[in-house]
């Protein structure tokens, strides 16, 4: 395996776990609002979050694009600041597998919330424990298995994501090239053998993701 | 959601590298990749202390990511629309376009191909069932090839035989795997795939515009002088021997 190659490995790896990582802190408490709680804007950020399922990916990573980069909603006020952009870093890599694998954690996770027996939350209270006690006591631990395998499918999409990192990290060899994207690199340059050392490497590690979660996914019904 | 990414981002921005003091990012369309990754080899041998980083697409994302604020020094485009539009927003330094390179259409056939396919009417025989092109909408090369043939006038009476590639290396490879009898790409990429393609004509070169291929300097680099050094030596009378082991022509005289 030649240096670049190992590096793409290494970037994809580090990208997806903490893209999972993200899910987890962000996605988790998401599902939850969305399961248990009415509130306004509700439909809005169900829609939102579910967008990058439906977009194609390079629309959503123009979107990341427009909101985060130098001239972008959020982008400038932040270069302005600092001198500092978000575009063509890792980072970036580690935002767009992110937003892309949000919505799957954030539907796995609230089905297997909301299937959760609301009278065990209502015996919770009537022992005195506030909402938030019950959530992190009684409902999370209780939906576990179908968070976990969100997490599972997070991870997976994470590790595959391509088009809305391609436009918000850019392809720049050692820094921000993953694996889809040396697959890409590869494939249009003509380098067919390096194509398919990536491309074997990347459905194994694939497979073996989707194994877990598919005994995951059968264990938590 | 994207506030907290924004602020997860910021966090994580404090244990950022230092950037170089020397290094240019070149965004570089993927079909050229080869050669100016050869180009800027010889470019950092002569300036020394400085670095290339390259981010390889598309011209049309590498021109998106450039409207939305990339930090992008120079770019290296595959067609000159694209560099028009930066152009025209005001988003290039002034004076910076050059044109580098020119490239030619050609046909090609599977290497196992008993058709005989010599001239652009031979497109018209029954046997030629399929024929892969770019999609004109989106692939500059498919544009080039849609002039041409209608310029032939035969545009429409080969409509039914078109199959629309996505990119270049597709039609390519659609050649290259026997699914298109014919298909139109640019030299160089004929020649990278010598082994499964074969050239069977060229398409008239006063049938369409010439296949130019610009650069130019971002406006909002932070190393303007180094950035012009580049496509000056892109541009360059001794760069055109590199290039023209790619498959590149020079470009024709005024074009920019």
């Amino acid at each position: 395996m030649s240096a670049e190659t190992l590096s793409a490995l290494e970037l994809s790896v580090r990208v997806a776990v903490l893209a999972t990582a993200l899910n987890a802190l962000v996605g988790v408490p998401l599902a939850w609002l969305l399961a248990r709680r009415r509130f306004p804007g509700r439909a809005l950020v169900d829609l939102i979050v579910t967008l990058p399922l439906v977009l194609p990916p390079t629309v959503t990573g123009y979107y990341l694009i427009v909101v985060l980069g130098r001239r972008g909603w959020l982008g400038a006020p932040l270069y302005r600041w600092t001198g500092w952009t978000v575009t063509f870093t890792w980072y970036a890599a580690v935002i767009a597998a992110t937003v892309m694998a949000l919505p799957l954690l954030v539907r796995t996770a609230r089905a297997a919330i909301e299937s959760v027996d609301r009278d065990l939350e209502k015996a919770a209270y009537t022992l005195g424990r506030p909402e938030w006690r019950t959530a992190l006591e009684v409902t999370l631990p209780l939906a576990w298995r179908g968070i976990l395998a969100g997490l599972v499918l997070a991870f997976a999409r994470a590790l595959g994501e391509f088009g809305a990192t391609l436009m918000l990290a850019g392809n720049i060899p050692g820094r921000t090239t993953t694996i889809p994207l040396a697959v890409y690199t590869a494939v249009q340059t003509g380098e067919t053998g390096t194509a398919l050392v990536l491309v074997a490497g990347l459905t194994a590690l694939s497979c073996a993701v989707l194994v877990v979660a598919a005994r995951l996914g059968a264990r938590a019904t | 959601m994207t506030s907290i990414v924004v602020a997860c981002a910021l966090l994580l921005s404090f244990a950022a590298p230092p950037a170089f003091a020397q290094e240019l990012t070149i965004s570089v369309a993927i079909s050229m990749k080869d050669a100016i990754e050869e180009v800027g080899r010889r470019f950092v041998a002569e300036q020394r202390g400085a670095t290339l980083r390259y981010n390889f697409g598309s011209s049309g994302e590498l021109q998106k990511q450039v409207e939305a604020g990339a930090p992008v020094d120079v770019v290296v485009f595959a067609g000159a629309r694209q560099m028009d539009e930066l152009e025209a927003r005001g988003l290039l330094l002034s004076g910076s376009r050059r044109a580098f390179a020119r490239t030619v259409l050609t046909v090609i056939k599977p290497a196992d191909s008993t058709l005989d396919l010599a001239k652009p009417a031979d497109f018209l025989d029954p046997r030629v069932k399929r024929i892969v092109v770019g999609n004109p909408r989106t692939v500059p090369a498919g544009q080039y090839a849609e002039e041409s043939l209608r310029a032939l006038g035969l545009w429409e009476r080969v409509r039914d035989k078109l199959v629309y590639a996505e990119n270049v290396r597709q039609a390519l490879e659609y050649v290259a795997r026997g699914e298109a009898d014919a298909g139109c790409v640019y030299v160089p990429d004929a020649r990278a795939r010598a082994d499964r393609v074969r050239e069977a004509f060229r398409l008239p070169e006063d049938t369409y515009r010439p296949v130019v291929y610009p650069a130019a300097v971002v406006r909002d680099t932070r190393r303007p002088a180094l950035a012009r050094a580049f496509v000056d030596r892109l541009a360059g009378a001794d760069t055109r021997t590199v290039l023209q082991r790619f498959g590149f022509d020079p470009p024709p005289p005024g074009s920019r």
